[in-house]
Parts: structure tokens; C-alpha cells; sequence
């Protein structure tokens, strides 16, 4: 098998028997970036190789001399370009932000370090993570690896095409509404959003403070636990993070269901779900019940409002969350401005994109004065129902399985013209950020068009070791 | 007609926290322009904030002082609006969920209602040179921990303004909460003010009158305020509700250039800081450390320890300085001494060195030991001081630095005597003069004798030989 087709702990053990070497490892996948990254543009930017390469000369020596290796040490990692690097660019595929280099290292980066995982690039994605299809790129979009002409998902498209195509193990994330798993969901691999408050959001850029979420996507179940067991956990630096006790969570690949209750909710198997999605999910379904799983039909009654009440806080956040983008300190800067109020408008009608600006201008709205009750503050009280029907679910059911996406990858300027089509993208995964609730995609079968499908499981908030031992289990069966 | 003056005081103070609100940068004044800043406070992409604890316990003790309401639920909000000092553009501030309500201030009888207070970051401060196209911005106060203090539209006079404010800066500084100081702008006063005919209920229209740098000039701006309203009402104009600038130099407010229409903040809940919620353990403990307010203590002062009302008013100004004064006090100083020691001895001190009352490595077990010393005449008051320079610099015990540097008065008289004969040996002239009366060249052989003891010697005592021996001559 080639080196840039197997996932991180296989590649792990190759290296501690010493069978591969890392700067091997490296090498395939600048090999494998060479030949793919001209047609599919998973990267913005790379780290310079040398540097890349010294780093894994160094986990060689460790090697060399019988050290013992981080169960992720050496893996070569791409970030979504919303991170910051200390010393890189992080441009969030935004005009405004192109040559924008960050002064510090996020706190997922820094913890990413300490365990001596390789950083190769920063990815593509939508502008500021607005979009479902990377194609709000300003530095153009990313290509499906398993068809070119469609899209990778988004806004995490980047990442996962790069993980797809083998231009890099693993990768990051970050999952405001579905931006991990949709996208990991069209190109065939694992993603995960933690449970709100698992992963320290300090130095992700922020979209939506209350919903942004940084997490894992793989190759399969096993690289998810491993990376989520590096970047997960409290600290300082984020007051939203939560100090609970970490779990080990490759404790929970278990491959056994008997005895689960899994949740089917009655409202995500209706209008526009795909033929072919809607098949693949429920082999699935009855292959969980063949080995053990009990399987409930349940009901989230507020689905509906979810995309309301999720275009409502988001953008409400995201407009003062990208104020601070204005030509006075750092990033773009328009010339011949006359006044300040024109260096500010100038910069940012330049700076921004269409879709930017759009959220920009309907998240200003919602919070006005005379509107915020009519908008935000409904919207807040829907988020709370929204909550509810989980809390309900889950007082039933251990975990909830769906559909990651109501289709699969779409061809690339299908729904650049219609932006509610596009929000629509995200119908089965938004929920989970209202409700601060983690959730998995796995790829469980390709349509006819050979393009992957994916599931998505949701478990209570801090459950990941349910969603790990479910998702590791089905991962399993679907092999055999 | 007679008219009456209603005024709202919105009041900003600078918390003394070692570092930002919200933010491991110092807070120190006065240094290089954007050398007390860091990719928080200067709002790089994927900072957060993170609430600083002592920023909180200042503003609770402030809200117990002014008699508030602590809100079992406090949370932050962001203000947006756009401009270059404000690096995020949106302050983080609090709006529907503040820190305090429902508070007073007593001035003299009256009570002055507070109607709220609450936490907030300061913004930077923009630089405009002269005769350039371009303005600078100056970070370093970005992210200072504020209190927003808003009085109830119950101050009556200008005067009555400024005499609040008085109380308050008394009441802030007392407490250690903040310095106050207007000049320096760690405390800012935005008043409103509106006039009414005498007996008419409802409230007038009012002003917002801005830019006043010194208490004084609050009152003088409230005042010419007034009679501009007055004027107004009595050619039968009308108030606009407006914001008003006043200035300094020609004594008038003036229109600010008015905004075509009201600001509109979009406060929203700040997701990036969770609500705070306190412990009722942790606010009594606050609320004990302020449960005697300065204007009292000073009182106490002056009828238990019979101190003047200028050296209670010193003692009483700052809370550590009192509690130090009560605790050397208890220990068994006398009261009087205990006070002139402290303030003509020990604040110098402390002020050449930027040192705190809370940071005198000169303790009251110190004062009262070496007040004892001085009272059983084993040293004279001026070796006390000494003394304590001496403890000041090293912190060593009064008795220690005494036994090291051999500062215990001579008591022996064989000894004092030798030195005495000396210093009538070495001035025949002085003696003479002394012999035909001049009683003040006995004052001059004292203070030789003094000075070759090295002041070691009780001046009473040398006194006395001196003239037992030159009767012997
Ligand atoms: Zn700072």
C-alpha cells in the first residue's frame, strides 16, 4: 500500500518498526502534492520544505537513538488557514487577510507541536468558513479528488480534500455549521466536531464564537480519537473551553453495539434528501441492528427552524466577530481614501467577498435597533428549543443517526447563484452547533456516480466515546 | 421664573489592576506609545478575551461601597461601533446584565441614587501631529479595566455635581479601587444636564455635556449649561437633546457636530466570555473589607484618638493607611505619636520610593518597638528616625540595627563625662561667653557633646553634666 493512502497509526507503526522512515513519510506526500495539487488546490500555502524536512530528520534521530515516539509524532498534518501558525500566513482564503502573517501560535497549533506532528500547509476553504462548497475562496476554489468537477463540500473543503487525496495524513478543521462534516462527508473521509467547549477555540479565527468548533478530519475512526486526544482539553487562554477530565478516546474503539439505542429522527428522511443517500443510510441502519444496535425512530420537532435560527446568530456573531478587519492595523488597506469613513468602507468593499459581505450585512440587520428583539432574540429562543429536542432525544436514545448531507458532492457553480440552496447544503448538520452537541461523519457507501456518501452520528454533549465506539464499529462492518 | 436644575453624572474610572481587563498587559501609565500590548488587547484575528479576577473584585468592592445591588448574574455584551483606537471594533462591555444596580452615595444628608454600575475595557488614544495628513494610535490603555458609575438624574446644582463627584473620588481612592485622577484621565465624567420651571413634574430636555478635565471645570461647564437652557426657555426656545462639548479656554459649551442620527450600538451577548455568577462566601468577604466607609472612619478617628481633622482626613484617605495606623494603634503605640510618625517619618519615605503603604518593609510591630525604645530613653527620637530609615532599607528589627550599630544612648555617665570635659576643654571662648550669660552657648556645648557621641547621648542628661562641670571651674 502507498504511504500516502494509509492513515496515521498504521503509518505509526511503520515507523516504530522501523520499516518506513519519516522523512519517507514526507517525501511521499510532497511526491503526492506534486502530482495532484495542480488540479485539486487543497493548499493556500506550504511551509517551507527544508524546514519540514529537518523537522522529520529529527523524529528519525529520535528513532535512531530508541526513543520512544508520540503515537502522532512525525504524521505530516495540514491546517485549515483559519489557524494561526506563528510566522505563517493565515489568510482565511480572504483579500483582506493575503498577506497577513499571524504572531502566535492557536492553542490547538501549540499542542499539535508538543507531540511533534509535522505542520505541511495551510488549506483552502470558504472566505472567514462562509460557505459549503470551498468555492468563497478569493484564491479560487478546491476540486473534489473523487471528481474533479465537483466540489469538496466547505467550508473545510481544503483539509478534506487534502486528506482525501493523500497530500496529507491527517488534517484540521473547524465546524461552525457542518464545515467538517459535510466536506468530509463529499470526499469519502472521517470528520468529527467536538462537543462545544472540547477543543480550545484561541487563535481560530473566529465566524461565530458560540458555534465554531476546531476538530479532527482522518482517514478513519481510529486517526480521529488519536488527533482529538492532542487537541482537545481546557485551557486558560479560552473561557468557553470546559475543564473536565479527559478521556483516552482510543479507549472507546470498540468494535460492539449490543445494547445501544440509536436514534433515527423521523424529519431527516424527508423532502430533497437524495434517492441514493437516503438507501446508503439505511443499509447502514440495518446493518448497526443486524449486530446489536437497538434502533429507535425519534423526533426533533424544531428541524425546521434550524436554518433560520442558525443564519440569524451566526451572521449576528460573525458581523462584529469580522469588524475588526478594517484597514487600521494589519490586512487589506485601500488607497486614496480621503477620509476615515472611506479607508473603512473602501478597505472592507474591496477586502471582503460577496458572501462575506452578504453575512456582514444581514447579521448588521438582525441585531438593529428595532430588530433585535423581532430576530436575535428569537432566534436565541429557538436555539433553546432546538436544545430541547436533543435533550428529549437523548433522555431515549444514546446516539442519533443521520444523513451528514442531503446529497453528495455537487458540481462546482451549481449553487453559486442561489444562496439558500447552498445554506440547504447544511440542513443535517447545524443542529449539532445549536445545540453545542458533538457529531461525527463517516463515509458508508459511493453513489452510482461513484461519489462517497456520508453518516453522521450525534451523541450529548462530552459523548464522543459513544459516537467513537459506534462510528469504529460501523467502520468495521462496512469493511467486511 | 424660577427654574430648576436636574443633573446625571456618568462617571469613568480606571481600576488599579496590575494588568488589562482582559489581558496580561501592564497597565502602567505613561509608557512608550504601543509597548503595553499584545495580539489580545490589539484585537489580532483569533484572540479571546479572558476576565480578569482582580478587575471584578475591584468593581464589586466599588458597588458595595456605593451601597449596590451585586446581580447574582452579570454577563458582558459588545458595543460595536467603528473607530481606529478601538482595535476590535466593539468594545466588551456590559448592557442588559451589568455588575450593579440600585446603589447611593450619601452627600451629607442626601442620598444620590446610582442607578447602575459595570465593567468595561478603555479604548486606545489616537495622536494627531500637527501639520500631518495622519493620525497615530496609541494602544497601550486598550483594555484597561473600567467602572462606568451612573448616578440617578438627582443632583440638583453644579455644585452638587462637583461635590459628588468629591465623595466619590474619596470613597474610590479609599478603597484602593482607583486614583482618580482627571488630569491623567483615570477618571472621566460625562454629565446630563436639564432644566425645568420650579413645581413642573416632568423631567425637561436634557444635554449631554462632555470634555471637562478637572472637577472644577465639571461645575463650571454644568453652570454655563444651565444658563444657556435658562436663556433658551425664556425667549421661548427649545431645548435639543444634543451633545455638548465644553470648552476650557472661552468657558462655553458648544454643539458637537451633530450626527444625523443616534448612534445604534447592536449590543449583543458576548459569546466569548461565559456569565459570571459569584459566590456568596467570596462577595462577603468583599463586602467586610469596605464596611466602614472613609467619611466615618475619619470621624472615629478624631473622637477615639484624639486626632486633628487634618491628620484623621491623611490617615483616613486610604484604607491600607488607616488599618495600618488602627494596627500599630492595638499593638500599644500611643495614638498621637503613632500619627506624626506615620505622617512625617514614614509616607515620604514611601512616596520616594513609589512604594505603598500595603509594600512598607517598615511594619507597625516595627513603629511600635521602636516607640517604646525612644519612651524608656534608650534612644533619643532623633536616632529613632534613623532607625528607621535604617529598617526601612534592610527590614531588620529596630533592636537588631541598634545591637549591630551600637545606637543605645549613653547612660554611663563616666563616659558621657569624658567627653563632656573634652568639649569644655576645646571652648574656653564659648564657656566664657556662657559665664557672662549667654544662656545659648550652653545649647551650642550640648550640641557639640551630641555630636562626638554621635547622638548617642540623652541631651537632658548632657545638660545637666555640662553645667554641674563648668559650676567646677
Ligand atoms: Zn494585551
Amino acid at each position: 500500500m502507498k504511504i500516502q493512502e494509509l492513515p496515521a497509526h498504521q503509518i505509526h507503526k511503520l515507523l516504530v518498526k522501523k520499516e518506513i522512515s519519516c522523512q519517507e513519510v514526507i517525501r511521499e506526500i510532497f511526491k503526492t502534492i506534486g502530482e495532484k495539487e495542480g488540479e485539486i488546490h487543497a493548499y493556500l500555502s506550504f511551509r517551507d520544505r527544508e524546514k519540514v524536512l529537518r523537522e522529520a530528520k529529527k523524529v528519525d534521530e529520535k528513532l535512531k537513538n530508541g526513543e520512544k515516539l508520540f503515537p502522532l509524532e512525525g504524521i505530516p498534518i495540514a491546517i485549515k488557514d483559519n489557524m494561526c501558525i506563528s510566522g505563517e500566513k493565515t489568510t482565511c482564503a480572504s483579500k483582506i487577510l493575503e498577506n497577513f502573517i499571524s504572531p502566535y501560535d492557536a492553542t490547538v497549533i501549540k499542542r499539535l507541536k508538543e507531540k511533534g506532528l509535522i505542520f505541511i500547509g495551510k488549506t483552502n476553504m470558504d472566505e472567514f468558513a462562509f460557505g459549503s462548497s470551498t468555492e468563497n475562496s478569493y484564491f479560487g476554489p478546491t476540486h473534489n479528488p473523487y471528481d474533479l468537477e465537483r466540489v469538496p463540500g466547505g467550508s473545510s473543503g481544503g483539509s478534506a480534500a487534502a486528506v482525501a487525496s493523500g497530500e496529507a495524513t491527517v488534517a484540521l478543521g473547524s465546524d461552525t455549521g457542518g464545515s467538517i462534516r459535510q466536506p468530509a462527508a463529499f470526499c469519502g473521509v472521517v470528520g468529527l466536531k467536538p462537543t462545544y467547549g472540547r477543543v480550545s477555540r484561541f487563535g481560530l479565527v473566529a465566524f461565530a464564537s458560540s458555534l465554531d468548533q476546531i476538530g479532527p478530519i482522518t482517514k478513519d475512526v481510529t486517526d480521529s480519537a488519536l488527533l482529538l486526544n492532542v487537541i482537545s482539553g481546557y485551557d486558560l487562554m479560552d473561557s468557553t473551553s470546559v475543564n473536565i477530565t479527559l478521556p483516552d478516546f482510543t479507549k472507546s474503539l470498540i468494535p460492539q453495539v449490543k445494547g445501544f439505542k440509536i436514534g433515527v429522527p423521523q424529519e431527516y428522511f424527508v423532502s430533497g434528501i437524495d434517492r441514493e443517500v437516503e438507501a446508503s443510510i439505511k443499509k447502514s441502519i440495518k446493518l448497526l441492528e443486524a449486530i446489536g444496535a437497538k434502533i429507535e425512530e425519534i423526533t426533533l420537532p424544531h428541524t425546521d427552524y434550524g436554518i433560520a435560527t442558525y443564519y440569524i446568530i451566526a451572521t449576528a456573531e460573525a458581523s462584529a466577530n469580522l469588524a475588526r478587519f478594517d484597514g487600521i492595523r494589519y490586512g487589506y488597506r485601500s488607497k486614496n481614501n480621503k477620509t476615515l469613513s472611506e479607508l473603512y468602507e473602501h478597505s472592507r468593499a474591496e477586502g471582503f467577498g460577496k458572501e462575506a459581505k452578504r453575512r456582514i450585512i444581514l447579521g448588521t440587520y438582525v441585531l438593529s435597533a428595532g430588530y433585535y428583539n423581532a430576530y436575535y432574540l428569537k432566534g436565541l429562543k429557538v436555539r433553546t428549543l432546538i436544545k430541547e429536542d436533543f435533550n428529549q432525544a437523548f433522555r431515549k436514545v444514546d446516539a442519533i443517526l443521520t444523513p451528514t448531507s442531503p446529497t453528495t458532492a455537487f458540481k462546482i457553480g451549481e449553487k453559486t447563484d442561489d444562496p439558500l440552496k447552498m445554506y440547504l447544503a447544511d440542513v443535517f448538520t447545524i443542529s449539532a452547533n445549536l445545540a453545542g452537541i458533538p457529531g461525527i461523519s463517516i463515509p458508508c457507501g459511493f453513489s452510482k456516480e461513484k461519489l462517497p456518501i456520508g453518516l453522521q452520528i450525534l451523541a450529548p454533549a462530552f459523548g464522543e466515546e459513544k459516537i467513537f465506539q459506534i462510528a469504529f464499529t460501523l467502520e468495521q462492518s462496512l469493511k467486511k | 421664573m424660577k427654574y430648576e436644575t436636574i443633573v446625571g453624572l456618568e462617571v469613568h474610572v480606571q481600576l488599579l489592576t496590575n494588568s488589562k481587563l482582559f489581558c496580561n498587559c501592564s497597565t502602567k501609565f505613561g509608557e512608550k506609545a504601543n509597548t503595553q500590548v499584545c495580539p489580545i488587547c490589539l484585537g489580532m484575528p483569533g484572540v479571546l478575551p479572558v476576565i480578569n479576577e482582580q478587575a471584578v473584585r475591584l468593581a464589586i468592592k466599588s458597588a458595595f461601597a456605593l451601597h449596590c445591588e451585586i446581580l447574582k448574574f452579570t454577563r458582558f455584551a459588545r458595543k460595536n461601533y467603528f473607530y481606529p483606537d478601538l482595535p476590535k471594533n466593539y468594545q466588551i462591555s456590559q448592557f442588559e446584565e451589568p455588575l450593579a444596580i440600585n446603589g447611593y452615595l450619601n452627600l451629607g444628608k442626601k442620598k444620590i441614587g446610582i442607578k447602575r454600575a459595570h465593567l468595561e475595557e478603555d479604548a486606545g488614544k489616537l495622536l494627531h501631529p500637527e501639520e500631518e495628513a495622519y493620525s497615530l494610535v496609541d494602544f497601550n490603555r486598550c483594555g484597561i479595566p473600567l467602572l462606568e458609575i451612573v448616578s440617578q438624574p438627582e443632583l440638583k446644582s453644579p455644585q452638587e455635581a462637583e461635590d459628588y463627584l468629591n465623595v466619590l473620588k474619596l470613597i474610590l481612592k479609599y478603597l484602593e479601587v482607583s486614583d482618580c485622577n482627571m488630569e491623567e484621565g483615570s477618571l472621566r465624567c460625562d454629565a446630563n444636564l436639564s432644566v425645568r420651571p420650579q413645581g413642573e413634574n416632568n423631567l425637561g430636555v436634557k444635554t449631554e455635556v462632555k470634555n471637562m478635565n478637572s472637577f472644577k471645570s465639571v461645575r463650571k461647564a454644568l453652570s454655563y449649561e444651565r444658563e444657556r437652557q435658562i436663556k433658551l426657555l425664556e425667549k421661548g426656545g427649545k431645548v435639543n437633546q444634543e451633545t455638548m462639548l465644553w470648552d476650557e479656554k472661552k468657558g462655553i459649551t458648544l454643539p458637537m457636530r451633530s450626527k444625523e442620527e443616534s448612534q445604534d450600538y447592536r449590543y449583543f451577548p458576548e459569546p466569548d466570555l461565559i456569565p459570571l455568577a459569584f459566590n456568596e462566601e467570596w462577595l462577603k468577604k468583599i463586602e467586610q473589607e469596605v464596611a466602614e466607609l472613609p467619611e466615618t472612619r475619619k470621624k472615629r478617628f478624631i473622637e477615639n484618638y484624639f486626632l486633628s481633622d487634618y491628620d484623621a482626613g491623611v490617615l483616613t484617605s486610604q484604607k491600607p493607611l488607616a488599618d495600618y495606623f488602627e494596627e500599630t494603634v492595638s499593638r500599644g503605640g500611643k495614638p498621637k505619636l503613632v500619627s506624626n510618625w506615620i505622617l512625617t517619618e514614614l509616607l515620604g519615605r514611601l512616596n520616594s520610593r513609589h512604594l505603598t503603604i500595603g509594600q512598607s518593609p517598615f511594619t507597625p510591630a516595627h513603629l511600635v518597638e521602636l516607640l517604646k525604645l525612644i519612651e524608656e530613653g534608650k534612644i533619643s527620637g532623633k536616632i529613632g528616625k534613623d532607625i528607621l530609615a535604617k529598617v526601612f532599607d534592610s527590614g531588620k528589627s529596630p533592636t537588631s540595627i541598634i545591637k549591630e550599630e551600637k545606637l543605645t544612648q549613653i547612660s554611663g555617665n563616666a563616659l558621657l563625662l569624658k567627653v563632656v570635659v573634652e568639649v569644655i576643654k576645646e571652648n574656653p571662648k564659648t564657656i566664657s561667653d556662657y559665664k557672662k550669660g549667654k544662656e545659648r552657648a550652653l545649647g551650642f556645648l550640648v550640641g557639640m557633646v551630641m555630636k562626638k557621641t554621635k547622638g548617642r547621648a540623652n541631651p537632658a542628661n548632657v545638660n545637666k553634666l555640662l553645667q554641674e562641670e563648668i559650676k567646677k571651674l
